[in-house]
């Protein structure tokens, strides 16, 4: 609301500077310190005796000699089998966004072009989809791939994490396609276009923006679940976040939160360089179903 | 479009979600009349010097082929929906005969397993829900306001808390928070209680708990609201100030009637959200004071010795029924709108 009437007093201008740089501070704090604490060793950054330590770095001069210490990476890299978790994330989530993207595009299509009655009702059975808590489905899908004897293996994690995730992306799908002119494509019909020609050819080209944008979307369901792959995949094929509370689970290694820490700024930097790269597409994707109506 | 087009344009989606939504929710229906098999005993008969005894012991062979033969467990029909774990429809009524006054009778109900994740879901939604509507829309406010060209980075930092995933977002917050973290020991030195710590006190955890709930969404209702603000006309905030009007009158007369189905959206989704909270639970290593629904079932399902299918799934069915419970105004709103809309 920059416009000329409105004069702010200096008083609300310091309060309003004050409480967002008070807002970002608890917002970004606890990242930053993570960070931070990921280099240093156990006993500094969970320190019994000062927290002081973390800052200071007490015991990480003391026992690695240096003010920070890469430990913590190394060994979960190599000795906790991080690199096989960040492959089978990268594996499921290229699978995941490009089959989410390929279906959710030609249904949302569909949908958004379909004057009938039913492709309202179909759109409302996607939003109670979306209401359902993972973990009910998850309990659904157990004992069925027992039986099938397809429980623990990516393929399954990949096919489950696609459709789960189908309700959101065609409700953001169909949001983008109602922007773009029936003209458009009806001209391409007289023209002697099939629909799948005018989808292919004409409507494609014009999607972009909304297509990273459901892709990111999509990307970070995939590479942020943790119920699903906690439960479906077997130990061997775990991703990365299941792998994180592994980490947890297991005390007798002094060394295993560490490991935690470093795992957790391991997993985080790169979501956080690409939602930096793509901020404008991720906030109009959220505003997409709502500010439209 | 024709209908034949649009069935194979729809085909591939609408298969992968009658397969991998419609389906299972059935399955879990059919799961929860069932219950696992009890093990088969047998009696056995030791003699000894002393004389004979008999012991009964657990028969492994004939347990592990029934468990074959039949792997969905025994028909129990409504029984795990009624059993201690669950509904306690037993427990209740015995209860409600023992217990003098009402308070005691809820207390006893409280301390069932289901009641108890039952309430903190609840009470999670009811403080969360609000009080992210609230905060979003004061940062939203708060950031229009601020010069556009450093928007950019302060949004960015804005949004961090809600684009990872929740249990990674708890775990990092409770490494703060715990005795040993930066927070944690700060405050154990302030209250001079080296004693105080987030797992002593069900309150405290619950509140930090809450408190990550409100730090996690607060930025998807922030995007949301900042977006619909953008949208607000400029023209009647101007006529307002020219009539006089505070800031709080234009907001509340203006900017506020005009984002009203933006902050039905956002209150719905963060909802839906905010009653399957489950990861955090985990990461804030809080099972035993605070459990909600999810984590109920997801503590089934990775049970040691026999994975708990049909607790698992009466459950589930009873949290898909609060859904619906939940999604149900909405619904029916929408069914009339679209009744009258024809």
């Amino acid at each position: 609301m920059d416009y000329g009437l409105d004069t702010k007093s200096t008083r609300l201008k310091t309060f309003n500077t004050i409480f967002i740089i008070t807002w970002l501070l608890i917002a970004c704090f606890p990242f930053i310190w993570t960070f931070w604490g990921s280099f240093k060793v156990r006993a500094d950054f969970f320190s019994r005796s000062d927290w002081w330590y973390a800052i200071s770095a007490f015991n990480t001069l003391i026992e690695t000699g240096g003010q920070f210490t890469t430990n913590a990476y190394t060994q979960a890299w190599t000795e906790g089998e991080f690199w096989k978790a960040s492959k089978n994330t990268i594996i499921v989530t290229v699978f995941v966004v490009s089959i989410s993207l390929f279906l959710g595009t030609l249904g949302a299509y569909a949908l958004s072009r379909s004057t009938e009655k039913y492709a309202f009702w179909i759109l409302m059975a996607a939003l109670i989809f979306r209401a359902m808590p993972h973990i009910t489905l998850v309990s659904g899908y157990l004992f069925p791939f027992f039986e099938l004897q397809i429980w623990g293996i990516l393929p399954t994690t990949i096919v489950v994490l696609v459709a789960i995730n189908q309700p959101f992306t065609l409700w953001l799908l169909y949001s983008f396609f109602k922007t773009v002119p029936k003209e458009l494509d009806e001209s391409a019909l007289i023209d002697g276009c099939s629909y799948f020609q005018a989808f292919r050819h004409i409507i494609m080209p014009v999607m972009w923006p909304g297509v990273i944008t459901a892709g990111l979307f999509s990307l970070m369901l995939a590479y942020n679940d943790f119920t699903v792959t906690a439960l479906l995949l077997n130990q061997e094929n775990h991703t990365m976040v299941p792998k994180i509370q592994s980490y947890l689970g297991t005390n007798q290694h002094e060394g295993n939160l560490m490991w935690a820490v470093s795992a957790v700024v391991s997993a985080t930097a790169p979501l956080f360089m690409l939602v930096m790269f793509f901020q404008r597409q991720v906030i109009s994707g959220l505003t997409a179903g709502a500010v439209k109506g | 479009m024709p209908n034949k087009t649009f069935f194979w344009f729809f085909l591939p989606t609408g298969l992968a979600m009658i397969l991998f939504i419609g389906l299972p929710i059935i399955s879990t229906g059919i799961q929860s009349f069932y219950a696992q098999h009890d093990q088969v005993v047998k009696e056995v008969k030791k003699c000894d010097p002393f004389g004979c005894t008999v012991s009964i012991v657990v028969d492994n062979e004939e347990t592990s082929k029934i468990r074959e033969a039949k792997p969905l467990g025994k028909f129990n029909g409504f029984g795990t929906y009624t059993d201690r774990n669950h509904l306690a429809v037993d427990e209740i009524k015995k209860f409600w005969n023992e217990t003098e006054n009402f308070g005691a009778f809820v207390d006893q109900v409280t301390n069932l397993p289901f009641y108890k994740a039952l309430i903190f879901t609840l009470t999670y939604c009811l403080f969360v829900t609000p009080n992210v509507l609230l905060l979003g829309f004061i940062i939203a406010l708060s950031l229009n306001a601020v010069a556009r060209k450093i928007r950019g980075p302060l949004i960015f930092g804005t949004i961090l808390p809600m684009i990872v995933t929740p249990l990674v977002g708890s775990l990092v917050l409770f490494w703060m928070i715990d005795s040993q973290g930066i927070i944690g020991a700060n405050i154990q030195n302030l209250m001079n209680d080296p004693y105080l710590s987030l797992k002593s006190s069900k309150t405290l955890t619950w509140i930090t708990i809450i408190i990550y709930g409100i730090w996690h969404h607060s930025p998807f209702a922030f995007v949301v609201f900042y977006a619909a603000l953008q949208t607000v006309p400029q023209e009647p905030i101007e006529a307002a100030i020219i009539d006089g009007a505070s800031r709080f009158q234009r907001i509340k007369h203006i900017v506020l009637p005009h984002i009203y189905p933006v902050v039905t959206f956002v209150a719905l989704i963060s909802l839906m959200d905010n009653f399957r909270v489950f990861e955090p639970i985990i990461g804030f290593s809080a099972e035993g004071s605070a459990q909600s629904l999810s984590w109920l079932i997801y503590d089934n399902l990775v049970n040691e010795e026999v994975i708990l299918f049909g607790s698992a799934a009466a459950t589930s069915m009873m949290t898909i029924i609060g859904i619906a419970i939940l999604l149900a105004p909405v619904l029916i709103r929408t069914w009339k709108e679209f009744k009258t809309a024809r």
